[in-house]
């Protein structure tokens, strides 16, 4: 099935709903349908009653952070009373987000794979998404999985904790700028260097 | 008449000489006004315990002998190896996913090597295919021996079925021995075909196990299949049904086990599955005892496939000369590339930026989502059955915890 047809039903049964395929260069060609947060859970039922996409197999998480594009533009510029081309520098910085990748295939109609991807507005504040566990079940642990590595908060999941590390760890180990510990088990002691070690880490850690 | 014996008297309870023992506790006094059906007992089963496969912990709510909650525990050995596999260069990975299900090690290799290839869109030659089709479906026969002897073990059969698995699984540990350099870890896969040709005579050796084989099937099956304790274990217990497994997607022989006839090297037919005639076992009740059932069945399937591969391998270069591994740099783009692992559905995800690492690699671990519908196997039943469930799950923490 082309991914074009399948977006134009898909919006014709949810109005106001404007999707976006993500092209893929790659030679596997797994183009993607990008879903606004806001219908998520509409287009995930729509997908599973009336498309019959009703193996969720794999849910996972990319931390995209922002990043700055700098490009070389020509500008028109008046020196010395003639008009000149002249380069200039322009950056651009392109706002990070972190993204739920579901993969999904049909079982009775034996297509797939069908990537599925939700943006989540910002990576510090605005990290909510709609669960999709009421859809597919196998949502359940590998949403919790991504929120415990990157920080996504599922709205409507059942049982949101932490899945692999531990209920007192506080950062986000998967995101691409996590600073890991420099000992997990430190503790002080009279040793300049160690002192001069986690003096150093702290302030890696918790930037002023 | 010489003196009379004395009579036997009952000693006293004081001339008892005392054993150490404690006297008997009285019975706990009841309190007239309490409600004994609120009375639950929260067990922790694991993580150092036999039948868990590793270090897995189950949070267990009993009503007496029922299971009336059941919160698996996760995270004893996860190292992010996801994290890890993202500092890493394409090739060096391979031989940390040797590292996610140990027990089978050349499939974890042929599910990333068929991400890779799909991302760089890599030809593999004829021979590497059928290579990897003859290790992996080894791989098969000696995860799902394995597998029935510990679901055995756990429920009581003790040692032998266990080492009459373990003999045949020594016999393919030797033949990957022989092939890779290592029984376990074999690192045996490269994108674009396989790390070294088959030895001279290793394929006779591989043929003379497979026609053995068959025979301890048959013997193995024969131990335990009408034992009336077995049955009465496994039978009707932990039913898994077919709505519940697809919308869990559960895969590999526990979907089947449940009538689900989805197995990836039919539906999706990677690498040259579809070149071999062999059937789909599937069950009908989706118990204990049919996922016990489906291996057996299954391992019959392998050794046909395994049959034609050996009959039919041409002769030819192993590696795709095109693919230069080291310097493997794929361009921006994704693949997902999935293959039937002895366990289930083992996917990865890969994303490239351009560069020589990739961007984002995911594993989708068929251990941890086969057990998804654990607690929903588990209400209702008692103690005892939690093991036999989990047993027949068949999990590794190496890939549940990754």
């Amino acid at each position: 099935m082309e991914l074009e047809t399948l977006k134009s039903e898909i919006e014709a049964a949810i109005p106001d709903c404007r999707l976006e395929i993500v092209p893929n260069p790659a030679p596997s060609a797994q183009h993607s349908l990008r879903v606004p947060p806001e219908h998520g859970l509409e287009v995930a039922f729509f997908l599973r009653d009336s498309c019959q996409f009703d193996f969720c197999t794999n849910v996972t998480g990319v931390d995209w952070p922002a990043k700055e594009l700098t490009e070389k533009i020509k500008v028109k510029q008046l020196v010395d009373g003639v008009e000149k081309e002249v380069d200039q520098v322009r950056k651009t910085t392109v706002p990070g987000s972190l993204e739920a990748v579901y993969h999904l295939y049909s079982i009775e109609r034996r297509l797939g794979p069908l990537p599925l991807r939700m943006r989540t507005a910002d990576r510090e504040s605005g990290v909510h998404l709609p669960s999709l566990t009421s859809v597919w079940r196998s949502a359940e642990f590998q949403e919790r999985e991504i929120y415990d590595l990157y920080g996504i908060v599922f709205d409507g999941h059942p049982d949101l904790r932490r899945i692999l590390m531990w209920d007192g760890f506080e950062d986000h180990p998967m995101r691409r700028d996590y600073v890991e510990p420099d000992d997990y088990e430190y503790e002080p002691t009279a040793h300049d260097e160690v002192l001069a070690r986690a003096k150093e880490h702290a302030a890696k850690a918790n930037p002023v | 008449m010489s003196a009379a014996w004395a009579p036997i008297t009952e000693p006293s309870a004081a001339e008892v000489p005392s054993l150490g023992r404690p006297a008997p506790r009285p019975a706990m006094p009841v309190p007239p006004d309490a409600d004994l059906a609120e009375q639950y007992l929260e067990i922790s089963m694991g993580p150092q315990h036999p039948s868990t496969h590793g270090v897995f912990r189950m949070n267990v709510v009993l009503d007496g002998e029922r299971v009336i909650q059941l919160k698996p525990v996760f995270g004893y050995l996860h190292r992010n190896h996801e994290k890890i596999a993202e500092t890493e260069s394409y090739l060096g990975n391979m031989p940390y996913t040797d590292r996610l299900d140990y027990i089978c090690s050349i499939t974890n290799n042929w599910a990333y090597a068929l991400a890779v290839e799909k991302l760089g869109g890599i030809e593999v030659p004829e021979r590497a295919e059928y290579i990897r089709v003859i290790t992996g479906e080894l791989t098969r026969l000696q995860n799902h021996a394995c597998l029935l002897g510990f679901l055995l073990q756990d429920m009581g059969a003790s040692g032998t079925p266990l080492m009459y698995a373990f003999r045949e699984r020594e016999k393919v540990l030797d033949l990957f021995e022989s092939l890779t350099g290592a029984r376990m870890m074999c690192n045996y896969l490269r994108f674009g075909g396989c790390r070294v040709d088959l030895p001279a005579g290793w394929l006779d050796r591989a043929k003379a196990f497979l026609a053995e084989f068959p025979r301890f099937l048959d013997e193995f099956e024969r131990l335990l299949v009408d034992n009336e304790i077995l049955m009465e274990r496994t039978q009707n217990v932990g039913v898994l049904s077919r709505e519940l497994a697809v919308s869990s997607a559960i895969s590999g022989p526990m979907a089947r086990a449940s009538g689900l006839n989805y197995d990836i090297r039919k539906a999706d037919a990677y690498s040259i599955y579809s070149r071999f005639s062999f059937r789909v076992p599937l069950g009908h009740h989706g118990d204990v005892y049919d996922r016990y059932m489906i291996r057996f069945l299954e391992m019959r399937e392998s050794v046909k496939i395994l049959e034609q591969a050996m009959r039919d391998i041409p002769s030819g270069p192993i590696q795709n000369p095109a693919v230069k591994a080291r310097l493997f740099r794929p361009k921006p783009g994704e693949a997902y590339g999935r293959i039937e692992s002895p366990k289930g559905e083992l996917g990865f995800y890969l994303i490239s930026d351009g560069s020589g690492i990739p961007y984002r690699y995911r594993v989708r671990p068929p251990s941890l989502i086969n057990l998804t519908v654990l607690e929903d196997l588990c209400l209702g039943r008692n103690v005892a059955d939690v093991i036999a469930i989990l047993g027949s799950v068949d999990i590794v923490m190496g890939e549940v915890d990754r």
